[in-house]
């Protein structure tokens, strides 16, 4: 998981957020029973292999527009394109919580996605083993999840995630109730294994620096009724990986610019 | 338990008894009034045949009220799982049944069925509920962002019931199992007690009520003394098995 990508990896990251659109997302709209406007007429696309941020306050949607994305909640009105026809069948979820089933083991809570999807035998062991190795809990995988620190179970609840191997990856702010040096290094390791699986990330945050910090482009989104105020992209640069990257000024301006962004949207 | 939990009630206990024993003599009170412990245990030697069999036909009716009110509890909550309509249609009912006395039930159970079906019936209406309410409880409180995963993966109504939500649901199906417990044993007792000399006359609660009418107050004390070790023991085997079913995940039980 701390292997350095490799520069090839690299420029096929630039390309690939180049790529054409994995889905399309037309006119969503979404009011709950409670009467609360959570989404208007929001469209847009995920590109094949980007690293897409959705940037906005508490309460402005966020979650709802993942949650439809991931076809976990029917939108009022409007819908989804998918390229291939469907939600890639190699989806990843992790939650705002880490949501783990507190009887189960770590190594079975990480194996369950591989469960329901009725893959089993040995592959499934070492894709088990895989994953557990990619988040570095190899040597927990007998734990249960009380065991573990809140860093470490969102660990298990992102190698949850990895284990289909997916071409889709849907974050729901999985690190913001993690302290600040657990959330940067899972960061730092997030945005490697983007790198190394090639996969395309939607990821939602309220946290400016971690939009900027991540992502390829970030889409800044208004509360109550949550609509997309604004794009934002950023071309993955060559420097952009690695620590440093978070005090250098290119870092500051990027985050200056979706803070203004965001400040605009309230 | 350490022994260190055990030694102040067993100590609290040992001095009552002390001083039960001591004031029965000392005051020299006869028996009809308040037998003395050394007494009570005198007669349970003594009417052992007679107060242990009955012991075991109110455990025979307990028993049988929980498996009944169990299984019967735990399919109705699975069906409130299964239908919001089912929940909405039938709860109200169950409340009814809960709140009702079953003392003020069980004559009417006496008129339409056999007295030994009228007691386990009792028995049973008053263990069934904390067994369906706790497990109706727990089968919805499964995480929302499990549920979610498991959607996610086109787990089906079933397997989503299999993998989560009954597991999610134990540790409140066995806090409802041990409440119940306690509860089919005074069913059984209120039951008999209602069936009175109709009931056959086997049952403890029965031997305390003809040896009431015999003013064997001693023998009233000797059947008591079964019902409260039986409910003791009950409630702490039902303990056993929560501990032992929860003892790797669940907070109420895991050792800090």
């Amino acid at each position: 998981m701390s292997r350095k990508p490799a520069k090839s990896a690299r420029s096929r990251a630039s390309k690939r957020a180049e790529a054409a659109p994995l889905a399309e997302i037309r006119g969503v709209s979404k009011i709950f029973d409670s009467g609360v406007a959570a989404l208007r007429d929001v469209s847009f696309s995920i590109r094949s292999g980007e690293f897409l941020s959705l940037l906005g306050a508490s309460g402005c949607g966020k979650t709802t527009l993942l949650r439809i994305t991931a076809g976990l909640l029917t939108p009022d009105s409007g819908g989804i394109s998918w390229k291939r026809g469907s939600r890639p069948r190699e989806t990843g979820f992790v939650f705002q919580e880490p949501a783990l089933m507190p009887w189960a083991s770590v190594r079975a809570n990480v194996r369950l996605p591989l469960r329901l999807l009725g893959l089993g035998g040995r592959s499934a062991d070492l894709r088990t083993h895989e994953a557990l190795t990619s988040v570095g809990l190899e040597d927990f995988a007998d734990a249960y999840p009380h065991e573990l620190s809140g860093g470490m179970k969102m660990r298990a609840a992102l190698a949850r995630a990895l284990i289909v191997r997916p071409k889709l990856l849907l974050m729901d702010e999985p690190f913001a109730a993690l302290d600040e040096i657990s959330r940067f290094r899972l960061n730092d390791e997030l945005l490697a294994l983007w790198q190394n699986l090639g996969c395309t990330v939607v990821f939602v945050t309220h946290s400016v620096f971690e939009a900027a910090y991540l992502s390829t482009r970030t889409l800044v989104m208004t509360p109550r009724p949550g609509t997309i105020s604004e794009e934002i992209r950023f071309l993955p640069a060559t420097e952009r990986f690695g620590p440093q990257y978070r005090t250098s000024a290119a870092f500051a301006a990027r985050a200056r610019k979706l803070s203004e962004a965001l400040e605009r949207a309230q | 338990m350490k022994q260190r939990d055990l030694a102040a009630p067993l100590a609290a206990f040992a001095i009552l008894l002390a001083a039960w024993e001591v004031a029965v003599r000392y005051i020299a009170l006869p028996p009809q009034v308040l037998p003395a412990p050394s007494l009570i245990l005198q007669t349970l030697g003594a009417d052992a045949g007679l107060l242990f069999g009955s012991l075991l036909v109110t455990l025979r009716i307990t028993f049988t009220a929980l498996l009944l009110a169990t299984v019967a509890g735990f399919l109705l909550a699975v069906l409130f799982a299964a239908s919001r309509f089912a929940e909405r249609a039938l709860f109200p009912i169950a409340v009814i049944f809960q709140v009702t006395p079953v003392i003020a039930i069980a004559p009417l159970l006496l008129i339409y069925m056999e007295p030994a079906g009228a007691v386990l019936a009792c028995a049973t209406l008053v263990a069934f509920f904390p067994v369906l309410s706790n497990t109706a409880l727990g089968l919805a409180s499964a995480d929302r962002q499990l549920r979610d995963l498991f959607a996610l993966y086109g787990a089906g109504w079933f397997r989503t019931l299999l993998h989560l939500r009954l597991p999610a649901a134990l540790p409140y199906f066995l806090g409802g199992l041990r409440i119940a417990g306690g509860l089919a044993l005074i069913g059984a007792i209120v039951g008999e007690i209602a069936a009175g000399s109709a009931g056959a006359g086997s049952g403890l609660a029965w031997r305390i009520v003809e040896a009431g009418h015999r003013v064997n107050i001693p023998r009233m004390y000797a059947a008591l003394l079964l019902i409260v070790i039986a409910g003791v023991a009950i409630f702490a085997v039902l303990s056993w098995l929560q501990h032992i079913a929860l003892r790797r995940w669940h907070a109420s039980v895991i050792a800090t």
